[in-house]
C-alpha cells in the first residue's frame, strides 16, 4: 500500500486539478454545523471540521430522488407507463469523508446490494464514487466507533485516507480508485516512515475515545426475550421518546424509505423518500390497523433493528458506527450506548439488565 | 442493471365485481409487452404489487393460478387511495404490474400430502389461486385430499362464488362453504363460522395433513386452536401475513417482523416460524 506526503500549501491546488475529473463534494460549514455540499468552482472543503451534523448518507442516498417518470397527458401515447429518468453517472469524489459514515456504507450496502435484488440508485452512485477520507484525530465525547464495525483510522471502506501531520497530510491510496484520483491530483511526493507516523496517530486518537459499547452478547441473546423486556428496558427507554424521528434522519446506517408519487399538471414523478421507523405512519395498514401503534413498538424496533435484527440477519456485528450524532441530536437524551449496553447484559432468568439506567 | 422498481406495463382486459357490496372487484390484466408474461411467471401464495403512475403502488395477492396463461389476475378491496381509484378504472386502461414477490405456499412440502385450505372473507385470493394450481389435470394426482373450508359473512360477500359452486360438484375436492348467516331458503351449503366448519369437517391433523390458513385476525385466533384439537403442529399450519409495504423487494424496511420482512422472506410463514417472531402483524 502506497502512501503519500501532500503538503497544507499544495492540497489545494491538487484539489482545483480534480473539478475537471470529478464532481467534487465536501464538509462546509453552514450556519453553526458543517453538511456535505457539492462544491463549487473553487470552493474548497473545511478538513478541519470535527463531523457534519447530518452523516454522509446522502451522498449516496438523497433525501427525496426521483426513481421514475410519466405522462398524465392522455391523449400521450406513453400514459401512465413509468420511464427511469436520466440520471447524472460523472465521477464524483466525497473529500473529508469520516471513517464513520464510510463504514456505514458498507453496513447499508448489505440492504442495497442482495442476491436477489440490486438497488440501481444507490449502487450506481457507489460504484460512481471515489471516498477520500479524513481520519479522526480529534473524536467527540460521544463517539463510539472504536467498539461497534469502525474506528477512528479505520479506512477499509476508504479508497484514500488521509492523516492530518501537522504541516502536511499523510495519504494512504488504498484502492484503484484511490490510485487514479491521486494522479489526477498531481499527488505523488512518497512518504517516508509514514506506516509508523500514522500508527502513533491512530494509538493516540484511539485513547481519546472514553465512551464505548458491549455487543459481544447480543448475537447470544434470544431475539424474543430481548423483544419481551418491555419492564427492563423498552418502558423506560420509550417513556420519554416524543417520536421526532431525528434520530433516523441523522443516522448514517438508517436506510428505510417511502415511495410517493407526486403530479404536476400532465406529468409526474415516482420518488422515494427518507422514512422513519419512529412515525406511526411507516407501519399503518390501510384497514388502520396498526402493528407498531404504541411509542414503545416504535422506539424497540429502532434498537432492535440496529442491535440485534442485523446482528441475526447478517453476522456483521452491530448497524451501528459509533458517530455519536442520535446521542448529540436526540432531544429527550435517549442514549444508543445505554440501551445496548442493557440489551447486550439482560438476563432473561431475572428479567434485569447488568447496567443501569 | 435491472431496475426491480419499475412495473410491467399492463392493460385491463376485464373487471369483474365479486361481491353484493362492490366492495371487492378482481381485475383481469394483460402485459403490453411480448416477453414480460413469461418473466412473471409466479408460484400461488405470491403477491405483486399494483402500480397507478401518479398514485402510488399497492401489494396484492395474486388470485390467478400459474395454470392459467395470457393473464394475470387480482382481487382488490376497495380501502385506501389506490384501490379507490383502481375501483374507478375501466378495461382498456393501462397501468402497471411489478413482481412476482415472496415466497409461494411451499409446494414442494404439499407434494403427496392432503391439503386443507381455511379462508375467509376475502383473504381467498392465493387460495383461489392454489385450488386452480392443485385441480389442474397435471397437477392434481401430486396431492391426496383437498379440502376447503371458506366463509364469508353472507352468501352475496363469497368471492368467486361461480368457480365454488363448480367445485362443490367435483368429487376431486372436498368443498365446505359457510356463511354466518342467510335467510336463503335455497341455501345448501353450511352456516357458522369458520373455525366450528372447520371442527366439524377438516380432517385430523396427521403427519400427511397441511393446512393453509388465510384469513380476518378474528377467523386466525379461533381457528388455531381449533387446529391444534385436531393434531396439526406448528409446523403444518402454514399462514399468509400482510404488512404495509413500499418497495414489495426486502429494501425499503416497511414490513418486518423482527428479522424476517414479509415481503421478501414471507409473505408464507409456518406457525412454527411465526413463534419465533414479535408479532408485528
Amino acid at each position: 500500500m502506497k502512501v503519500i506526503q501532500i503538503d497544507k500549501s499544495e492540497l489545494d491546488a491538487g484539489l482545483g486539478k480534480l473539478e475537471n475529473a470529478y464532481r467534487l463534494i465536501g464538509p462546509v460549514k453552514e450556519k453553526d454545523y458543517h453538511a456535505f455540499k457539492t462544491l463549487k468552482t473553487g470552493e474548497k472543503p473545511d478538513l478541519y471540521y470535527i463531523n457534519t451534523r447530518l452523516s454522509a448518507r446522502a451522498v449516496l442516498y438523497p433525501q427525496t430522488e426521483v426513481m421514475f417518470e410519466f405522462s398524465l397527458d392522455r391523449t400521450d401515447e406513453q400514459y401512465g407507463i413509468l420511464k427511469e429518468p436520466k440520471k447524472n453517472d460523472t465521477p464524483r469524489a466525497v473529500i473529508g469523508i469520516r471513517p464513520c459514515d464510510a463504514d456505514a456504507y458498507e453496513v447499508v450496502r448489505r440492504n442495497f446490494d442482495t442476491p436477489e435484488y440490486k438497488d440501481p440508485y444507490w449502487l450506481k452512485n457507489y460504484e460512481a464514487t471515489t471516498l477520500v477520507g479524513l481520519a479522526c484525530s480529534n473524536p467527540c465525547p460521544t463517539c463510539f466507533c472504536t467498539s461497534t464495525v469502525s474506528g477512528p483510522f479505520s479506512d477499509k471502506n476508504l479508497d484514500i485516507m488521509l492523516v492530518d501531520n501537522g504541516d502536511h497530510f499523510l495519504a494512504r491510496v488504498l484502492t484503484e480508485k484511490g490510485e487514479k484520483l491521486s494522479e489526477s491530483a498531481g499527488w505523488n511526493s512518497p512518504a517516508d516512515n509514514a506506516d509508523d507516523a500514522i500508527e502513533t496517530l491512530k494509538d493516540s486518537a484511539e485513547s481519546k475515545i472514553k465512551s464505548s459499547v458491549s455487543t459481544d452478547n447480543l448475537a447470544k441473546q434470544s431475539l424474543i426475550d430481548l423483544y419481551e423486556a418491555e419492564s427492563a428496558i423498552w418502558e423506560s427507554e420509550a417513556f420519554a421518546c416524543i417520536n421526532c424521528g431525528t434520530c433516523t434522519h441523522a443516522c448514517p446506517t438508517c436506510w428505510c424509505f417511502d415511495v410517493q408519487d407526486e403530479t404536476y399538471g400532465k406529468s409526474g414523478v415516482r420518488m422515494r423518500i427518507w422514512d422513519s421507523c419512529m412515525y406511526p405512519i411507516f407501519s399503518i395498514h390501510a384497514s388502520g390497523h396498526n402493528p407498531r401503534g404504541t411509542k414503545l413498538a416504535r422506539v424497540r424496533q429502532r434498537f432492535m433493528h440496529k442491535l440485534k435484527y442485523y446482528v441475526d440477519k447478517y453476522e456483521k456485528g452491530i448497524q451501528c458506527t459509533g458517530c455519536g450524532r442520535c446521542v448529540r441530536l436526540c432531544p429527550v437524551n435517549i442514549d444508543i450506548r445505554r440501551i445496548c449496553n442493557k440489551m447486550n447484559s439482560y438476563d432473561p432468568e431475572t428479567c434485569s439488565c447488568k447496567v443501569a439506567s | 442493471m435491472h431496475n426491480p422498481y419499475l412495473p410491467y406495463p399492463v392493460r385491463i382486459d376485464d373487471i369483474t365485481v365479486e361481491t353484493e357490496d362492490k366492495s371487492l372487484k378482481t381485475f383481469k390484466f394483460v402485459f403490453l409487452n411480448p416477453g414480460d408474461e413469461e418473466a412473471f411467471t409466479y408460484q400461488a401464495g405470491q403477491f405483486a404489487e399494483l402500480s397507478i403512475a401518479g398514485l402510488g403502488e399497492i401489494p396484492i395477492g395474486i388470485a390467478s393460478s400459474p395454470t392459467e396463461k395470457g393473464f394475470v389476475k387480482f382481487t382488490v378491496f376497495k380501502t385506501g387511495k389506490v384501490t379507490s381509484y383502481l375501483h374507478a378504472m375501466k378495461e382498456g386502461d393501462i397501468m402497471g404490474v411489478r413482481g412476482p414477490m415472496g415466497k409461494p405456499y411451499p409446494w414442494d412440502v404439499l407434494e403427496g400430502k392432503n391439503v386443507v385450505i381455511i379462508g375467509g372473507g376475502f383473504a381467498f385470493t392465493t387460495l383461489r389461486s392454489s385450488i386452480i394450481y392443485m385441480l389442474h389435470p397435471d397437477n392434481r394426482p401430486k396431492f391426496k385430499d383437498i379440502h376447503v373450508i371458506y366463509g364469508a359473512r353472507s352468501p352475496g360477500m363469497l368471492l368467486y362464488k361461480d368457480e365454488l359452486m363448480e367445485w362443490a360438484e367435483r368429487d376431486d375436492i372436498n368443498m365446505h362453504i359457510t356463511v354466518d348467516a342467510t335467510d336463503d331458503p335455497e341455501w345448501k351449503y353450511h352456516k357458522g363460522f369458520v373455525p366450528a366448519i372447520t371442527e366439524q369437517e377438516a380432517p385430523p391433523g396427521d403427519a400427511d395433513t397441511y393446512a393453509i390458513v388465510c384469513g380476518p385476525p378474528i377467523m386466525i385466533k379461533f381457528t388455531q386452536p381449533v387446529l391444534d384439537k385436531l393434531g396439526y403442529s406448528d409446523k403444518q399450519i402454514i399462514m399468509s401475513l400482510e404488512n404495509r409495504m413500499k418497495c414489495g423487494i426486502g429494501i425499503c424496511g416497511h414490513c418486518n417482523i423482527g428479522k424476517e420482512l414479509v415481503c421478501k422472506d414471507g409473505p408464507v410463514f409456518t406457525l412454527e416460524q411465526l413463534n419465533q417472531t414479535p408479532k408485528e402483524y
